[in-house]
């Protein structure tokens, strides 16, 4: 019998509001699932689209990029640089042949490990639902 | 101001070369940035002072070997410098807009004389046709007059050229506006009133007919566009990106010759893909096959994230590409559909900001509230 799928998502988060409020989540021993992989990063915007890419095209089903909320960044506008960022990442895959909803970008405040969890749980279900990403086939990308 | 610069014997080559001799003699500026001829019979750009040597100069030349945007860079880019002026044909011009905004060319001290563009053949195409004596350049501006573009028979323009929507020069500080006219006649120019009274111009109105046939050459260019783009994605779509670069080599030719990929520092010339032996094992094992050079389809969708959106479509990535791939195809097509979410024309405006240097903080609200 074939092993049930479970999907595996890259997390890129940013040091001062995603990844702290993800260690708010574990610190307040708020469950959520083991299939994320966290990579801390400085800051959203510090996420160039290779970073998203890499990891899409080995196979990984899912990449989640959190920063601060708007008007939150510790570096005053590194967030909104991400947004723009990540809507042309989004645009230039989907057009390049790839499904575009297996990345998410969301803002997470340090204060918000209910939300990680809630954010994890729910991209874990739908990745789940959508199956593996079909590059984990693909030895010709 | 709008005058004419006057043709002897129909000889619009000679004409344009008196024009830039001018410019040099009377001092609007010290070096002229032109394609020139070479003994071997191609063209390359070259930074002239010598006002006699402007008689191997052709700013009409129909090919293309890179894309004179970056050497305006080069030439360009700090202080000190000299006044130069830079032969530009309209996706040149395009180019430097983008450069200038990326902080690698400067518009100071520089007088950008715009050519329209009837279409260039790539570099071995050229060199052949002259081999054979069959560059005739009064044939070719003779196309200029009515919009029927056409190469010499048997051969093709540059796959960029034949669905280039805006071979019109839009923002020079000297256009010679080749569309419309009778360039046996005179090429007619549009520049500013000063520099005019410097080179001894009084205004002369064109037949006017410029306008009507660049609606026409771009509506002919933009339905091969549009054919174009819809055969690219319908292969996106049904083979991915990996399939249409199957063929890739990754030598990074499109990467070298784009004029907006300026980085010297570019991730993929650095040892970070220089991987263990033994990562390519697990990645074939992982995959059951691994694809060699690896990281072949990283590299364009990078790339493809870094410069899209200032995409000007000049196409020299596929004139470059030794196994032939539609490179330029793929991104003018996904660059068009990314540009229009920013509301981007890249070349458009200098005073327009890139879309990933700049953000609105009121905008796309609901991004990451989920």
């Amino acid at each position: 019998m074939a092993e049930k799928f479970e999907p595996k998502i890259v997390a890129f988060l940013c040091n001062w509001c995603t990844y702290t409020g993800a260690d708010l989540a574990g610190t307040s021993r708020i469950q959520y699932p083991p299939n994320v992989r966290i990579i801390r990063l400085m800051c959203s915007g510090s996420v160039d689209p290779t970073y998203v890419l890499k990891p899409l095209l080995d196979g990984v089903d899912g990449v989640l990029v959190g920063g601060c909320h708007p008007g939150d960044c510790h570096y005053q506008s590194g967030n909104y640089k991400a947004r723009r960022r990540i809507i042309a990442l989004k645009e230039i895959i989907k057009n390049a042949g790839f499904d575009e909803e297996r990345v998410w970008l969301r803002w997470i405040s340090a204060s918000e490990g209910q939300r990680f969890a809630e954010t994890v749980t729910k991209m874990t279900e739908f990745l789940r639902e959508k199956g593996p990403n079909p590059m984990r086939q693909k030895w010709a990308v | 101001m709008r005058t004419v610069i006057p043709v002897e014997n129909g000889d619009a080559l000679a004409a344009a070369r008196g024009f830039l001799r001018q410019l040099l003699e009377a001092g609007v500026v010290e070096a002229l940035l032109v394609p020139m001829e070479t003994p071997s019979g191609t063209i390359t750009p070259a930074l002239v002072t010598d006002p006699d040597l402007l008689a191997a100069a052709n700013p009409f030349a129909p090919v293309m070997g890179l894309n004179a945007a970056r050497v305006v860079g080069h030439v360009s880019v700090r202080e000190p410098r000299g006044k130069i002026g830079a032969v530009l044909r309209s996706c040149e011009l395009r180019a430097l807009v983008e450069l200038v905004k990326l902080r690698q060319a400067s518009l100071d001290d520089l007088v950008t004389i715009g050519v329209d563009c009837l279409g260039t053949y790539d570099v071995p195409v050229y060199v052949e046709l002259h081999g054979q004596g069959q560059v005739d350049m009064a044939a070719y501006l003779a196309t200029a007059q009515s919009g029927d573009l056409s190469p010499v028979e048997g051969y093709a323009f540059r796959d960029a050229c034949e669905m280039c929507e805006k071979p019109q020069v839009e923002n020079a500080d000297i256009a010679l506006e080749l569309f419309g006219a009778d360039l046996g006649a005179g090429i007619p120019i549009t520049l500013s009133d000063e520099l005019a009274e410097q080179l001894g111009f009084a205004p002369q109105e064109g037949d006017g007919r410029r306008a009507e046939v660049v609606e026409k050459v771009v509506a002919a260019r933009t339905q091969v566009r549009d054919e174009r783009f819809g055969d690219i994605r319908q292969r996106l779509d049904e083979e991915g990106i990996e399939g249409v670069f199957a063929a890739c080599v990754r030598c990074h030719n499109c990467m070298t010759v784009c004029p907006i990929c300026y980085c010297k520092t570019c991730l993929f010339k650095s040892p970070v893909f220089d991987h263990e032996p033994a990562q390519y094992m697990n990645w074939a094992r992982r995959k059951g096959a691994t694809r060699l050079p690896a990281d072949t389809m990283l590299f364009h969708l990078t790339r493809l994230n870094h410069m899209v959106l200032s995409c000007i479509g000049c196409g020299m990535c596929t004139s470059a590409c030794p196994t032939n791939l539609p490179v330029g195809r793929v991104f003018r097509a996904i660059g068009q559909q990314v540009q229009a979410v920013f509301e981007y024309v890249p070349g458009r405006d200098v005073e327009e900001p890139l879309p990933l240097v700049t953000f609105r903080e009121d905008e796309w609200m609901e991004v990451g509230e989920e």
